[in-house]
Parts: C-alpha cells; structure tokens; sequence
C-alpha cells in the first residue's frame, strides 16, 4: 500500500510548553490508523501538528509533499480534520454545517454530496434547517463527519470522537467510519482515549508517551498483548 | 383637530423611519465588525464621513451625476474597509481588545483630521438624489428624501441579508464570525474574511452618510451624532444581531421622533431638541443595565 502521511521526527509546541517531542509516524492509503495514550500525550497535538494548527517542526508529507502553512492550506490539500468536542458551528443549521465542509471543493455539486451523505446518515435531510447546537452530542459527533466527508478527503482526522457519547452511539459512530473506509477506501487517522474501541476498529495503532511514540504495531496484536494492555492502554 | 393631530404623528413616525433607517445601516456596520473583530469601531462615523466626502467631490468638482458617483463611493469605500482592516487592524488583532479599540480611537481622530486638511471643515451641500419634493399621501406630507431614505436603506438591508444568507461567501463570512478556528478547519480563509467583513461595514457606512448629508448638511462631524444613536440602536438590538441592528435603528428614529411629536404636550414639554443625544445615551444605558444582551441578543455564556 502506498504512503499517505508521513511524520519524521515531528515537534510541537504552544508557546513555552512543548507538547510533542518526536513523533514519527506513517498512514497508508486506504487503513484506518489509532493514536493511543494517556492524557496529555500528545495525541491531540499530534493531529494539530498534522493539520497545522499548532506551531510544529519536522517532517510532515502528504503523499510525499511538506504540508506547509495553516489549516486552511491543509483543507485545501484534502485533510479534513474533526477536532475535539465535535467541531461543528452551533449557530449554523445542518444544511450549512455540511456546505462548509465542501467549502474548498470546486466544480462538485454540493447538492448531490449533501444526498451522499444522508445515505449514512438519513435524519440529516429531513433535519437539515436545524441549528447545529440544538442536536444531541451523537448526532453532532455525526454531523462532523458527515460534515468532514463533504470534502471528499484524502485524510481523515478525528479527535476523541468517543468523548462524552453513550457506548451505543460510540459503536455506531466508528461502525460509520469503518463501513466508509471498506466502502469508499477513506483513510482515517483516529486519536483516542477508548483504547478498546480505537483498536477493535483500526489495523495498526500508535501508542504515545510524554510527546514520544511509545509503542506501535498492529491493532489486533497490541490489543491481545496481555502486558501492553495493562502497562499502556489501561484496561 | 383630531386628524390633524393624526397626519402630524403619522409624519414624525414617515420621518422617524426615514431616520431610523440611517441608523440601522450604521448599525448594522457596528454589528458585523463587532461580530468579527470583537469590538465597537468608534471610527465607523468619521469613515462614513470621509465616504460621503467623495461622493461630494465627484458630483460637485468632478461633474458627476449622482447615481454614478453612489455607486463609485461605495466601491471606494468597500476597498478602503478592506485596507483599514489589512493595513491597520490586522496587525494589533492578535492583542487585547483595547489595543483594537485604541486603534479604531485613533482612526477616528486621523480621518477627521484628514477631512479638514482636505476639505476643510466648511460645511458643504450634498443634493438629495430624490429632490425637495414632498408628497401628499391622505394628507400625511412626506419628503420625498424620506422615502427615498426608507427605500434605499431597506434595499441595503435585502442585499446584504441575500448576500449572508444565500452565498457561499455569505456562509463563509459567517462561520468566520461565529467560530473562527473551526472555520480554518474546512479551508476559510478567516483574515480575508475579517477584511471582507470591515469592507462591508465601511460601504454601509457611505450609504448612511451620503443619506444624511442632504438633510443635515455636510461637514467633518456630520456623523458624531449619527453614531451614538446607531450605537444605541446596536445595543438595543443586540450587538451581534443583524436583524437586532435594523429594528433597533427603526425603533430609536421612531422613539426620538415621537418624543419630538408629544412634547407638544404638557406631560411631555420638557422634552426638546436638545435632549435628543442625552436620550439616546439614557437609553444605551438602560439596555446595559436591565438586558444586556439586547432585544435580539443571546445572553453571554462564560465557560469556567
């Protein structure tokens, strides 16, 4: 499988606090990549460094080009990036959250991508003049993602998807990501605090410690290493 | 005796809206940079002053006719938002609020001197496009300039209002406003934005100045007051609220007109022109005090 994403000794910092310290990682085209760690890892920031919305150093290629610049470059390289605590624009209706999303997309009928994602996610057309911050926290988790599709990315982000959402709505959500990334070849990169589920639904996995890479190997191994399990991922 | 006291209230309350409508587009200058950038432009004012002094040199030195010339100032005045915002605001945008507003302080005092070094601060008369003319409508005599007033500003209004709600740029403007990291991530370019937002704010302003020069007479401070009622009308409306800009505007012409039209009353004699300004700061005041928010606003929630 060919590379998508490649860290090389990646750095980051907000302000005098250094956040990440070398991170190197790789995502190839079409798997679904975990990041895992305790709090204050680094997994967010891993993600921020990738998307350029923290001042990073190192090496970060996307199919083999330095990602330079802010967020807005990385939305227009195809990076679409769900951050923490869903990410959608409260005052903004359904309909308008997913517009946004194709904001970058040229010549692609937003209209036509709108009804592409209804088929995942159905309560969005019939809800679509709602405002954003009236919807339940799962179904603005989704209308995140659904939001981030729109762009047609070639990169997939997403920050603690899990966070504060009942388990149902957790499984539902990745049962999402999964059928999206077998069904449309969507490259995902997941950060996570529910290890258990991050792993059940990626094929490798990254395990940060204090802004380092820990540990790394696949999801299905790490997550039947007994020891790995009770000294990394706490369960 | 009865229907003359109708047709005279019905004219403060034409006249009131004509006013109104002066200040809801100044208002609504004041809200969408508010909105983007954070804080009051004390500088709106003397922009739109300078705005309607271009529009006076191309009619007057330039031989222009007015519609032309309108349109021309407002272009001028879009691009000249545009460059407060790059040139001026950008760079202390990343600082306190103070900073900004500091900036915009000083904004105001350096276009008004530029005004008077260029123009000199001689009153000047800038024509009314819509005459001297009045009508009669059922006995109600209107101004022609008053409709024309209500017309022009309600037309702005509709633009704009399309422009946010049915564009892509519109949406964009938005997301920028309401959450500006999040609008970095899906690719907004969230500084041009800002610009676009100042650019806007400064060609509503020209619209509101080149409407008040014919009645009030054109000279550097022709805006000072206009400001303060547009900023009670912001406030009453609620500073992030478009719509709240165009009632409160409506509403604070129509109050002061209608004060005016009572203090032919005993209860109401005391009330004169006078006391128009300190009414308006009264009323600022008492929005401030009693809902802070305003009439259109969302109550502020502080996270902890």
């Amino acid at each position: 499988m060919k590379t998508l994403l490649e860290l090389d000794a990646v750095a980051a910092r907000y302000g005098p606090v250094q956040a990440l310290h070398d991170v190197s990682l790789v995502v190839r085209e079409g798997e679904v990549v975990a990041v895992l760690g305790a709090n204050g890892a680094g997994k967010t920031t891993t993600l921020r460094a990738i998307s350029g919305t923290v001042s990073r150093s190192g090496a970060i290629e996307l199919e083999g080009k330095q990602l330079k610049g802010g967020p807005e470059s990385a939305a227009r390289t195809g990076i679409a990036h769900v951050p923490e605590g869903r990410g959608t624009f409260i005052d903004l209706t359904v309909t308008e959250n997913l517009k946004l999303g194709a904001y970058t997309s040229r010549n692609r009928s937003v209209k036509a991508d709108i009804l592409r994602i209804a088929e995942y996610f159905p309560w969005m057309t019939e809800r679509g003049g709602q405002r954003a911050g009236t919807l339940s926290g799962g179904e603005q988790q989704m209308l995140a993602l659904g939001r981030a599709l729109m762009s047609h990315p070639r990169l997939l982000l997403l920050d603690e998807p899990s966070l504060g959402l009942a388990p149902m709505i957790v499984r539902e959500f990745f049962r999402i990501v999964r059928k999206l990334n077998e069904e449309e070849g969507l490259t995902v990169l997941v950060v996570e605090q529910d290890a258990r589920i991050a792993l059940n639904a990626s094929e490798r996995a990254y395990v940060l410690e204090v802004g380092r890479v820990a540990l790394t190997g696949r999801s299905a191994e790490l997550r039947d290493d007994e020891s790995v399990r009770r000294s990394y991922l706490g369960y | 005796m009865v229907a003359a006291a109708f047709t005279d209230f019905m004219q403060q309350i034409v006249s009131g809206l004509a006013s109104g409508g002066i200040y809801a587009l100044l208002a609504l200058a004041l809200v969408i940079i508010h909105r983007s950038t954070g804080v009051i432009n004390f500088a709106q004012g003397e922009m739109a002053t300078l705005s309607t002094y271009i529009a006076w040199t191309l009619t007057f030195n330039h031989g222009w006719s007015y519609w032309p010339a309108f349109v021309a100032t407002l272009a001028i005045s879009f691009a000249g938002g545009v460059g407060i915002h790059r040139v001026v605001i950008r760079p202390v945008e990343r600082g306190s609020v103070l900073r900004i507003v500091i900036v915009t302080i000083g904004l105001l005092v350096a276009i008004n001197g530029f005004i008077i070094w260029q123009w000199s601060g001689e009153p000047q008369q800038l024509q009314s496009p819509f005459g001297t003319e009045t009508y009669d409508i059922g006995g109600v005599v209107v101004a022609a300039h008053d409709i024309g007033t209500i017309a022009v500003a309600l037309g702005i209004v509709l633009l704009l209002w399309g422009l946010f709600q049915f564009t892509k740029v519109g949406l964009a403007l938005r997301a920028a406003a309401v959450n500006p990291e999040e609008a970095r991530l899906v690719g907004v370019r969230v500084t041009w934005m800002l610009a676009l937002g100042w650019g806007l704010a400064a060609l509503l302003g020209a619209v509101a100045g080149m409407l008040t020069a014919p009645t009030v007479g054109l000279d550097p401070n022709m805006m000072a007051a206009v400001l303060i009622y547009s900023f009670a009308a912001a406030v009453l409306g609620g500073i992030d609220s478009p719509i709240g800009a165009v009632v409160g505007g409506l509403a604070i012409g129509v109050l002061l007109n209608l004060l005016s039209y009572l203090s032919q009353y005993a209860a109401f004699d005391w009330f004169t022109e006078e006391l128009r300004l300190p009414m308006a700061l009264l009323i600022i005041l008492a929005v401030l005090l009693i809902r802070p928010q305003g009439i259109f606003g969302k109550p502020e929630v502080k996270r902890v």
